[in-house]
């Protein structure tokens, strides 16, 4: 039986953004702060603490995730992804983020990695997802600046994006 | 906020947890999906000293009939169970009602038995268990025993459950054929219900549960009558369940919505 003390560190792997993370927390160190203040990877937002605004959600295992409410030893032996994962090494925004940027879905920007988040699982789940589906995956977040709307613009355009439907090269060939 | 500090054992075995839980009932929590219980945490409405994570346990993670019942484990997330091939047909209920659960974002951790054991009076999958006459499967170093939905809350966040036990299983009564409806009223989809409703039919006419009012779901009986018995036996399941006025919305709107809303759905089931 593994029985992890209360007030010491103990061993947790795992891969982040397709890297393997191998390091040491106290049970109740929380998902949010581990990759905030012991990594040090903060695009994965923190609002409410209690499952309520979607601003921390990341994708475990290819599923959205709140890491608010995921305790980081819970997450050993999985694969984790954060917002960090959706611009290439050289910075250049993904193609959701593209959309984002196009149509202004973001204004301060405190709601958008977890929004991404949760589009970028649906997306890789449901090439097809129609409006009803990103909204319905929506009702999982607040965002207190934009009123949704753009949002839901640019999750179209990017949805559309994917299945190549809007893909210059596409279009041109 | 931030939780306080407890020891956590992740388990190997079924037993393994089970001995926690002998030895150190009252201070140990299940841990599952966590997401009735982190929030708990994070906000220190509960500070156990140990938390024992079942989800590795394999025999916990399956959705299998058993005499006429879909068992689902202890380990099975929301997002799996509404991902099983035979729900439409098996559990239409759940099919109905799962999607009202939360989040999406929440259902891809959350398990149904963890929903059940937190026991929040607005919740769907306790509404659901009630609705169909489930029966949740306890399992302690001792002994397994099983209890039906309706012995088994018994008010807000409590149920029959002793220190000792962990929800094993959650038996639903397979769908047979029976209509079913579900419907739901909150501020915003996936939020707690101001009222949930569900509605299946029975050989003689309707059992109603309802969710969200009383300080745990309630199911009643209905047979089928001329519209304006219906009216007068829906009035009165309306007043009893006591209905209180709380920030989301007054008694007087919730006794409305249970009128209404059982009346759609009892025409649902029974065209
Ligand atoms: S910070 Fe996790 S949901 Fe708000
Ligand atoms: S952009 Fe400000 S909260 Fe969404």
């Amino acid at each position: 039986m593994t029985r992890m003390a209360a007030e010491q560190r103990h061993r947790i792997r795992f891969t982040l953004n397709g890297e393997a993370v191998d390091r040491a927390c106290e049970p109740r160190m929380l998902l949010t702060d581990f990759l905030r203040h012991e990594i040090g990877a903060t695009g994965t937002h923190v609002g409410c603490e209690h499952g309520v605004c979607g601003a921390c959600t990341v994708n475990v295992d290819g599923r959205p995730a709140r890491a608010c409410l995921t305790l980081t030893l819970q997450v050993e032996g999985s694969e984790v992804r954060t917002v960090e994962s959706l611009a290439d090494r050289q910075g250049r925004l993904g193609l959701l983020q593209s959309a984002f940027r196009r149509h202004h879905a973001l204004q301060c920007g405190f709601c958008t990695p977890g929004i991404l988040m949760s589009l970028d699982a649906l997306f890789a789940r449901r090439a097809n997802a129609d409006e009803a589906e990103i909204r319905d995956v929506l009702t999982g977040h607040l965002c207190r600046c934009t009123g949704y709307a753009p949002i839901v613009r640019a999750a179209l355009e990017a949805a559309a994006e994917l299945r190549g439907e809007t893909n210059r090269e596409a279009v041109d060939a | 906020m931030k939780p306080a500090a407890f020891d956590y054992v992740r388990a190997e075995s079924l037993d393994e947890a089970l001995d926690v839980l002998r030895n150190e009932g009252g201070d140990a929590r299940i841990i599952a999906g966590g997401q009735s219980l982190m929030p708990m945490l994070n906000m220190r409405l509960a500070r156990p000293r140990i938390l024992v994570d079942i989800m590795r346990l394999a025999e916990l993670r399956r959705v299998e009939p058993r005499q006429g019942n879909i068992a689902v484990g202890a380990a099975v997330r929301q997002a799996e169970l509404l991902e099983w091939p035979a729900l439409d047909r098996d559990l239409t209920l759940l099919s109905l009602a799962l999607p009202w659960t939360g989040h999406a974002q929440t259902r891809s951790r959350g398990t149904v038995c963890g929903s059940i054991a937190h026991a929040d009076p607005s919740a769907e999958m306790p509404l659901a268990l009630v609705a169909l006459g489930g029966e949740v499967v306890l399992r302690s170093a001792r002994k397994r025993r099983r209890v039906a939905a309706h012995d088994f809350f018994l008010g807000v966040m409590a149920t029959d459950r002793n220190d000792d036990e962990m929800i094993e299983a959650v038996e639903f009564p397979a769908t047979n054929g029976r209509r079913c409806a579900f419907r739901e009223v909150a501020r915003r989809h996936g939020d707690f219900a101001i009222v949930a409703c569900a509605a299946v039919a029975t050989e003689r006419g309707v059992r109603l549960a309802v969710g969200g009012v009383a300080d745990m779901p309630v199911a009643r009986e209905f047979d089928i009558l001329p519209a304006s018995a219906l009216d007068g036996a829906l009035n009165a399941f309306a007043w009893d369940l006591d209905a209180r006025d709380d920030f989301h919305a007054t008694a007087r709107y919730r006794r409305d919505l249970v009128r209404m809303i059982g009346h759609e759905l009892i025409a649902e089931v029974t065209r």
